[in-house]
């Protein structure tokens, strides 16, 4: 059993506020994933968790235990660092065995997980290599290898794929998905990439200027956005947003077009809609063609909506071009609201 | 907790070293030198700059370091441009071309008197030439100007070596980038030297001049061993004054003669050859 | 007619390249023999018999004769200011490793109140002419019981190699990832144990260059020596005392022993030379 638990946890460094008060609960084999651009506190909150960071005020539990003054190796969990850290004086063996001889686990022990863990990162043939023989996917391999043959409660993972090239991210990322669903750990993911993050995640917990924003399934994050900051981080191309003026109780004017949305006690708020989920049709939001993108099975059209930027993505055999209008009518329950000042989320009743 | 006060934990016998044989002494040779029992007085420096070899123990000091850190500069300047256009071999040329970092000033000395000397080497070219008959004195008591002239030549030999290293050392920290770039718009090898290298090495030129003055300053057994004490130089009258002449305070005194051209100098370079921190590399 | 100018060109251009080659090896070499030549003739100097040394003109090749390096070791005192030097610059070394790395770490891996302070500290020994701090501390010493002594000098030679020390240890440090650090104390070291299977074996090589550099820098170090012993002369202070009185075949003996254990190890530490300066210019 290893749930995780932070409870109102802050970071200042100097003047600057990295966390304002975190409360976050992480279920025991749960995976978990800290999603925003940098900056954001997630890289803060995963280095105070693995001890590396001292929190200004809060508490972390790991498995029923109050672990915020431990240091790192007595909180029962492995980490894997964006830049790999595998020792360079060390084969990769060695490697792998570090933690072990560090636990003193008798030699046979050490030599089973090693070779288990090696082979189930496929790099068992590589066991004698040191690191500066090895690729940057190799390395990647080995730092996984040396946190699982840990095998601890939890795993943290500080962007692991960043410095990998698009190709090795992808296989790597399946492959860490299947290996880490067996492990049964509960694991803690920081990234910056947001189909990283909805390709992995149990939940994602969306993080801005030192907040949780959100932290839920990936499609409800994608769906139901709490907050107008994740439904403009997440999805690519991001959700279009355009001000919405009251038009009578719990019906508001979006660029000339009526729609039922939330009743709220303000003159404009925001409406916003996904680019996939418009459609070309008679009637709807006018926009002008600016820019055209065919992409294949879709075709990208960029649009100004009453001098709003606005995307669409269409069925692909559409024949556009720069300066036509379309009407672009959105699929009613799929429309979003936001208030203008909380940018939270309205709910529509 | 521990995080907090393990630095100062690690710094504190280093601070404290210095604070005992860095700091203390400078305050106790200041003192020295303005004090007599424990009485202020400024005799010490009166008896210092009354004594008819001070004034020429200045000049020769300040003459030397004139003499020797430009052309030092200089020819460091010219063989770090060498190097760095060096292919093959590059690394053999730059060892022997450090060589003399490692010889001592004395050692320095001695080896340009096997040179100078009435039997030494010059005088044994010179005489199979046929130039000269008898040997030639060349470090006698009167041959002031060739002792000082002996005395650059075994500074710019043994000494050159660190301010090469300083500034291969600094050329190595500018990006070739620069260079391609510059030789895309136009720029000529020496167009480049000029308007890439030197600027982008001021804070190394900053570096190596400061060293070297203070160096300069300093020398000490390289006259020692070519002139003995007929080239006067300060740290040399320093060393006679604690010695021969048993008068701490005037030696204190020549300290901080010694001391303040050195601080002096170094704020002059540290604002001539300032490198806005907005404009390094 | 243009092909005939263009080939004309080409091998004119070709002649200029080949002309500018030349100059530049000559250039090379001609700096190379002068870095090289005086230590040859010291080498002459010392590999001849005193007759050979004394003799004029002078042979430029060495008579390969021992006798004058035999009669220099055997010179009343020399052992001992050899042995005197060898001690000395063993314990700056240790000093000035044992006092500067703790500090290189601390400079390398925190930040703190008061870093500032400490590296300007020690950028400013470098403003000071730091052999006249033999001055002070030679009163300084005779109270303590310290004069006289190696480890009296070695203090003060301590002084000089310590700023390098710091500066270079903390360059070694810099250049190891934190991250490496890291990851053993999440792998169940101690702070103390990641230093150890982790930091040190990487920057081991590193700190041995800079404890030859510290080795270096009092083996030859004159002013401070000469003014802080008397009786237990080092080798350096030894050849400044006899300048005046001792023969010739002595002096360049002395210079010989004096280079050639400096040559050696600024060749070992060839390789960090730069890296060193490279650092040390901040």
């Amino acid at each position: 059993m290893a749930e995780i638990s932070i409870r109102n946890v802050a970071k200042q460094f100097g003047d600057f506020t990295a966390l304002h008060s975190v409360d976050l609960t992480v279920a025991d084999r749960e995976f978990m994933v800290l999603l925003g651009a940098s900056g954001c506190g997630k890289t803060t909150l995963l280095r105070i968790i693995a001890g590396l960071e001292t929190p200004s005020q809060g508490e972390v539990w790991i498995g029923g235990r109050r672990v915020d003054h431990l240091p790192p190796r007595q909180r029962g969990i492995a980490m894997v660092f964006q830049n790999y850290a595998v020792f360079p004086h060390l084969t990769v063996f060695e490697n792998i065995a570090f933690g072990l001889r560090m636990q003193k686990l008798p030699q046979a022990e050490i030599d089973r997980r090693v070779t288990r863990t090696a082979e189930l990162m496929h790099i068992g043939q590589l066991l004698k290599r040191y690191s500066g023989q090895l690729s940057g996917g190799q390395r990647q391999r080995v730092a996984v290898a040396r946190a699982l043959a840990m095998e601890p409660d939890v795993i943290l993972m500080d962007e692991p794929l960043s410095n990998l090239d698009a190709l090795l991210r992808l296989e790597m990322r399946a492959e860490l998905k299947g290996v880490l669903a067996e492990s049964k750990t509960t694991t803690i993911y920081v990234t910056h990439d947001q189909v990283e993050a909805m390709s992995l995640a149990d939940r994602i917990a969306v993080m801005d200027k030192g907040l949780i924003v959100q932290a839920e399934r990936p499609i409800e994050v994608y769906r139901n956005p709490a907050a107008r900051f994740v439904g403009s981080f997440i999805g690519n191309p991001p959700m279009n947003f355009l001000p919405a003026r009251k038009a009578d109780n719990g019906s508001w004017r979006v660029a000339g077009i009526t729609f039922k949305g939330p009743k709220a006690e303000r003159e404009e708020i925001a409406f916003a809609i996904r680019p996939e989920d418009l459609s070309h049709a008679e009637s709807g939001l006018p926009a002008e063609v600016r820019v055209v993108e065919p992409l294949g099975p879709h075709v990208l059209v960029t649009c100004d909506v009453e001098g709003h930027l606005f995307r669409a993505v269409l069925e692909s055999d559409i024949v556009l071009s720069r300066g036509d209008i379309v009407k672009l009518a959105p699929t009613p329950d799929r429309i979003r609201w936001f208030d203008p000042e909380t940018e939270q989320s309205l709910q529509v009743h | 907790m521990q995080q907090r006060t393990l630095p100062y934990l690690l710094l504190l016998p280093a601070t404290l070293f210095l604070c005992v044989f860095f700091i203390y002494p400078f305050l106790l040779v200041a003192w020295q030198a303005v004090s007599q029992d424990g009485a202020l007085t400024l005799e010490h420096f009166r008896t210092m700059a009354g004594h008819w070899k001070f004034s020429t123990a200045f000049w020769n000091t300040m003459l030397l370091a004139l003499a020797v850190v430009p052309v030092q500069l200089a020819l460091a300047l010219f063989m770090a441009a060498l190097v760095t256009r060096m292919g093959a071999g590059r690394d053999v040329i730059l060892y022997i071309w450090t060589i003399p970092l490692g010889i001592s000033d004395l050692a320095a000395g001695i080896i340009w008197l096997a040179i100078f000397e009435q039997t030494g080497f010059l005088n044994s070219i010179l005489s199979s030439l046929g130039v000269i008959d008898q040997p030639v004195t060349w470090l006698g008591y009167q041959d002031k100007a060739t002792i000082f002239l002996a005395v650059v030549l075994a500074e710019l030999w043994r000494a050159t070596a660190i301010v090469l290293v300083i500034l291969v050392a600094g050329m190595g920290l500018i990006p070739k980038e620069y260079y391609e770039a510059a030789e895309v718009f136009g720029a000529g090898p020496w167009k480049r030297f000029v308007r890439i290298t030197l600027p982008l090495l001021r804070p190394s030129i900053q570096t190596a001049l400061i060293l070297r003055t203070i160096l300069a300053f300093e020398v000490f057994a390289v006259v020692a061993a070519l002139g003995g004490t007929n080239l006067p130089v300060l740290m040399g009258e320093t060393y006679q004054w604690q010695f021969a002449l048993q008068d701490r305070h005037v030696a204190a005194a020549y300290a901080l003669v010694i001391l303040a051209i050195s601080i002096a100098f170094t704020l002059v370079f540290l604002r001539t050859l300032r490198v806005p921190k907005e404009a390094q590399v | 007619m243009t092909a005939v100018t263009a080939t004309e060109t080409v091998a004119a251009t070709a002649d200029i390249r080949k002309r500018g080659r030349l100059v530049f090896a000559a250039t090379i070499i001609v700096l190379c023999a002068w870095v090289l030549a005086p230590i040859y003739l010291l080498v002459v100097n010392a590999l001849s018999s005193p007759d050979q040394v004394n003799a004029f003109p002078k042979s430029f090749v060495p008579g390969f004769e021992t006798d004058s390096i035999a009669f220099f070791m055997g010179f009343a005192g020399v052992a001992k200011a050899l042995f005197n030097s060898i001690l000395v610059a063993c314990i700056t070394m240790a000093l000035s490793i044992g006092l500067g790395a703790p500090a290189g770490y601390a400079l390398s891996r925190f930040e703190f109140r008061g870093k500032g302070v400490f590296r300007i500290m020690v950028l400013m020994t470098r403003a000071f002419p730091l052999p006249l701090l033999a001055l002070p501390l030679a009163v300084l010493f005779i109270r303590t019981g310290l004069d006289d002594t190696a480890l009296g000098l070695a203090l003060v030679h301590t002084t000089l190699a310590l700023p390098f020390a710091v500066l270079i240890t903390f360059s070694l440090f810099s250049g190891i990832p934190v991250e490496l650090e890291e990851a053993a104390w999440t792998l169940g070291c101690t702070r103390v144990q990641a230093f150890r299977k982790v930091v040190l074996p990487l920057v081991l090589p590193g700190i041995a260059a800079s404890a030859v550099f510290a080795f270096v820098i009092s083996w030859n170090e004159v002013f401070a020596a000469a003014v802080l012993t008397i009786e237990n002369r080092t080798l350096t202070a030894f050849l400044l005392q006899n300048l005046d009185v001792s023969p010739l075949h002595l002096k360049f003996a002395g210079g010989a022993v004096l280079v050639v254990p400096a040559l050696i190890f600024i060749f070992a530490v060839r390789k960090y030379l730069f890296a060193m300066w490279g650092i040390a210019n901040r």
